[in-house]
């Protein structure tokens, strides 16, 4: 391990040399330094589409309009309270079993699941066999109809991909225009610089072309994708 | 991987004559291009980002050395072992130490056209003695036929549904063998299934990026099948392999770059997945790979910054070239002979292998120029590739004949009263063999004339016309 460890060292010093070589006709690098690091530390903004630029409302109805371009299946809710019924009522239309895998989100566990006693809720991780997973995502994307989700305890990774049917709640307060947005959030979250271990974009169940240019959902992550649209 | 690129010529012949290649081409092309062409319609400022994007791309490639020890000192904050790789030999060797290391026998793979340049597969299965598998449905059913990827996003762009089915029943014997075949659905359900039990089971997923962002340490993959997220998220460790140009700055340069990708690409407003991954799972976390290694690749690309072809380090793999190439439209991407095919093939080959290697590449162009139109990242592939012909020349790679040709055309081109002398002889000359507006012999042209007929001169020179119209203009 020692051996590969200081290989790398080595490596490391032979490969920014090179680099250096390579760049040596623009500004040294220490004249570059202050430019790079200011770029780092406030980011510059670049150009946003028109179409983040909208009423609130208009936000919502494209967020709608390119979710279900995308495939997936939108209910939007008064509020809060009317979540787990809607979750029931989308189980029982599309023949799925009562039971839903979740994390230990804060907020979908302080909803009022005693509503419909016949749906089971698990906490963890994805198992192998389990058809239904939820999660709480941190926004909503209007300008390609997206959705954010960041890993950890209280959302697990694997519910984004590993069962057939992914239900995602979202509420109205974190819909945004733009994902420049969600950079904005997320560095609020988490920190400048820091994230979790991983953030997914979802716009849709999961899909494939790759034979003979058809294209068919349900390539390896969730065939249905559900979000639940929690206004107010 | 290993190069077929010196046959070009003899590749092409095939590929022109395979009738299943033809009908596969054919089908698949002209929905990329429509699909971009509606995508991009859809976005008003799809032009000006463009530029944006380029300009992003040439101050990371100018600040390269700063951008990647921000990315390095941030990944490795947030849990990453950052390994470096000067060649595609480097990185096989850290990779299955990575993999021996972590007991591996299984390896899942997401789409990694990098791991393609450095011949992975075959190296982990030889050398290491690992099961393989490619999870992204295109490069499986590439894999599944040891073949390579035709095209850099759809890698089975060259095989019909009626092949799929016939590999399948040859391949899943386990299943049941009057079992139902017929639609898409069918086959990518059976894909679905063998893959899962794949994902399951794997010790060690391996993917490639489609960029790293400095400011957070994250490495970044777009997907639609959610097949690169499975294989990053079940496996106790997680390799990236990437090369160095897939570097941006900062989250803000990220998201710019993307509104350009998937439109670019499959024409979507954005592709299905797109996840940011830093660092190995969190302490509490309940999921996630416990390990997490990224592989930085040079392979001869810093040999290219401050040279005449910096401009192919802006390159997004799109594909956006070649599904508007007329060339690649008429061979498919084998015949290319090496891992990228298309115009972005015609213009990295020779800087990755050489141009004695891949010369006839850049050649292999009509020069009309789609690929520079409608690429997002704005390289001029024709000017890349001309650049490369002057150096095939410069190195007297050419045939004796070739090079007689260019040197008797480029003497007369330098003496432009000469020049017009011979043509305004030659030119009249010609057209007293015109009988019906074009030749279908001519001598000294045999390998033009062979397929197609040489329009015949109208009886005066372009010069001649192009003066009297000037003075038209004028009067």
């Amino acid at each position: 391990m020692s051996a590969r460890e200081h290989d790398n060292a080595a490596a490391r010093t032979q490969f920014f040399a090179k680099l250096k070589v390579a760049l040596k006709d623009g500004p040294p690098a220490a004249a570059r330094r202050g430019n790079v690091e200011l770029r780092l530390q406030s980011p510059p903004s670049h150009p946003l589409p028109e179409r983040v630029n909208k009423s609130r409302d208009q936000l919502r109805q494209q967020f709608r309009s390119y979710l279900e371009g995308q495939s997936a299946t939108i209910i939007e809710v008064a509020g809060a309270a009317e979540v787990p019924s809607a979750i029931a009522a989308w189980l029982r239309e599309n023949n799925l079993p009562h039971a839903v895998r979740n994390g230990d989100d804060a907020w979908l566990a302080a909803l009022p699941w005693t509503t419909d006693p016949t749906l089971q809720r698990d906490a963890g991780p994805a198992q192998a066999d389990d058809v239904v997973s939820l999660s709480h995502a941190i926004a909503a994307v209007s300008e390609t109809g997206t959705l954010v989700l960041a890993s950890g305890t209280d959302n697990p990774v694997t519910l984004n991909f590993v069962p057939e049917n992914h239900i995602i709640v979202v509420e109205e307060g974190d819909l945004v225009g733009p994902y420049e947005a969600v950079w904005t959030r997320l560095r609020t979250r988490f920190g400048k610089g820091h994230m979790p271990r991983t953030v997914n974009f979802i716009s849709g169940p999961s899909r494939t072309a790759d034979i003979g240019g058809t294209l068919v959902t349900g390539a390896h992550g969730p065939r249905r994708l559900c979000v639940i649209f929690v206004r107010g | 991987m290993n190069s077929s690129a010196h046959n070009f010529k003899a590749n092409a012949k095939v590929a022109l004559a395979d009738a299943q290649l033809q009908s596969a081409l054919g089908k698949l092309k002209g929905g990329l291009v429509a699909n971009r062409a509606k995508a991009r319609d859809a976005l008003p400022e799809f032009e000006a980002l463009r530029d944006v994007a380029k300009d992003i791309k040439n101050h990371t490639i100018a600040n390269l050395d700063l951008y990647l020890e921000a990315y390095e000192k941030n990944a490795r904050a947030a849990g990453a072992n950052v390994h470096f790789a000067e060649t595609a030999a480097d990185a096989r060797e850290i990779i299955l130490q990575i993999c021996r290391a972590a007991n591996a026998k299984i390896v899942t793979k997401g789409k990694s056209m990098v791991s393609e340049e450095i011949g992975l597969n075959d190296y982990l299965e030889a050398a290491g003695g690992l099961e393989v598998v490619e999870t992204d449905l295109g490069e499986y059913l590439v894999q599944i036929r040891r073949e390579t990827p035709s095209h850099i996003i759809a890698p089975a762009i060259h095989l019909t549904q009626d092949q799929v089915e016939a590999d399948f029943r040859r391949l899943h014997t386990h299943l049941p063998a009057d079992r139902v075949l017929v639609e898409p659905a069918q086959l990518v359900n059976e894909a679905r299934q063998i893959l899962r039990q794949k994902f399951m089971t794997a010790d060690v997923g391996i993917t490639g990026a489609n960029f790293l962002v400095a400011e957070t340490g994250s490495s970044i993959i777009v997907t639609n099948e959610g097949n690169g997220d499975l294989t990053q998220s079940l496996a106790k460790t997680h390799i990236v392999i990437a090369s160095i140009e897939k570097l941006v700055p900062t989250l803000e340069d990220l998201s710019t770059i993307l509104r350009l990708l998937a439109r670019s690409a499959t024409g979507q407003e954005c592709s299905t997945y797109m996840t940011l991954s830093t660092g190995a799972r969190r302490v509490n976390d309940l999921d996630g790979p416990a390990n997490y290694h990224v592989v930085i690749l040079d392979n001869g690309r810093t040999d290219l910054i401050g040279s005449e072809f910096q401009d192919v380090l802006r390159c997004i793999r799109c594909g956006a070239c070649m599904n508007h190439c007329p060339v690649y439209g008429a061979i498919g991407g084998h015949a290319y002979g090496w891992v990228y095919p298309g115009p972005i093939g015609s213009v990295l080959t020779p800087a990755l292998i050489g141009v004695k290697e891949a010369g006839n590449l850049p050649n292999a162009s009509t020069f009309c120029g789609k690929c520079a139109d409608v690429c997002p990242m704005k390289i001029p592939l024709p000017d890349l590739m001309r650049h490369w012909r002057e150096a095939e020349f410069a190195a007297g790679d050419l045939p004796r004949v070739y090079r007689t040709g260019l040197m008797t055309w480029a003497y007369f081109a330098r003496h432009p009263r000469l020049y017009h002398a011979v043509a305004k002889v030659g030119i009249p000359l010609l057209s007293l063999f015109n009988r019906r507006g074009r030749f279908a012999h001519l001598p000294f042209a045999g390998s033009w004339t062979r397929h197609r007929d040489m329009p015949a001169p109208q009886g005066r020179t372009f010069q001649q016309l192009w003066a009297e119209q000037q003075a038209g203009v004028q009067s």
